[in-house]
């Protein structure tokens, strides 16, 4: 079905180095005490799933994931951090016994229905409609083949979401202004 | 042309979508440090970026706009989420959850 990934074994040899490197970041974000370290961890878990997505042939989003996600919003939350000087207290702030056995219980289900629904689609994943995809991202290269849906079918919550972005700003500056 | 068709990547990638989000919910539950939660919150986000991803391959491109959407919201959330932590640093001088019960029953 697909035309990268299936055809060549590096390819899916790389999948599963980055597949690794995103579930160990993950699981170094949860688990480290240091606020930083665990923000350097999440930062691997975001570039591994850019890998993946030019993986999966989705290159604009690729390139926004580094861009927007690992370069805007982290580089926010690292701010953050720094400005409450939280870099050095990590004093423990995981929850006790029954917390991590229920967290862990609860995390257990919610993976497995998720997963359960998604085997429910191999039907559709076997529709072979990424042939055509490939074939739209060819004529109209990896922006023009997202841009067109966007600006035409999305046109509406696309001007929404500038909406959107103009609420958070004010809200933001709102929040963290010391007195109103 | 389906000749692995237990190692196709769109697949696996559903797989490691659904653990993701699942680690992203055990971080949510466990962990109490509000900063990390955030964190555990995007984790989830992408987890859910991944699927559109990899089912926007066999259904439509739209799965790649609904993650532009997704990717706004998420800026948005990240903006006022932290504007509201610094805020609450300021009246309470931790981020730890568990100073936070004014609103608890």
């Amino acid at each position: 079905m697909n035309d990268l990934v299936t055809n060549f074994p590096l390819a899916q040899l790389l999948w599963w180095l980055f597949a690794a490197l995103a579930v160990g970041g993950a699981l170094g974000t949860i688990t480290r005490r240091n606020p930083v370290a665990s923000l350097l961890f999440l930062v691997l878990t975001f570039f591994s799933l850019a890998a993946i997505y030019v993986l999966l042939g989705a290159h604009f989003i690729a390139a926004v994931q580094v861009i927007v996600y690992a370069g805007a919003i982290l580089v926010l939350f690292l701010f953050v951090i720094m400005l409450l000087n939280l870099g050095h207290d990590y004093a423990s702030d995981l929850r006790g016994g029954l917390w991590i056995v229920a967290a862990f219980g609860a995390a257990g289900l919610i993976g497995f229905a998720i997963w359960r629904a998604f085997r429910t689609t191999n039907a559709v994943l076997e529709t072979g409609a990424g042939v055509h995809l490939d074939a739209q991202v060819d004529t109209l290269n990896a922006v023009g083949a997202i841009a067109q849906p966007l600006f035409q079918r999305f046109l509406v919550p696309f001007e929404l979401t500038s909406i959107l972005l103009l609420i958070a700003i004010i809200g933001a500056v709102l929040l963290a202004k010391r007195r109103v | 042309m389906n000749t692995l068709p237990q190692l196709d990547p769109a697949r696996l990638s559903l797989g490691l979508a659904a653990l993701l989000f699942a680690i992203g919910v055990a971080g949510v539950l466990f962990r109490r440090n509000a900063i990390v939660l955030f964190m555990c919150i995007e984790l989830m986000l992408n987890a859910v970026n991944l699927a559109f991803v990899a089912l926007s391959r066999s259904i439509d491109i739209s799965g790649q706009v609904f993650v532009f959407f997704v990717m706004t919201v998420a800026a948005a959330e990240a903006a006022v989420g932290l504007a509201l932590v610094i805020a609450i640093f300021r009246h309470a001088e931790t981020v730890d959850m568990k100073h936070f019960t004014l609103l608890r029953w």
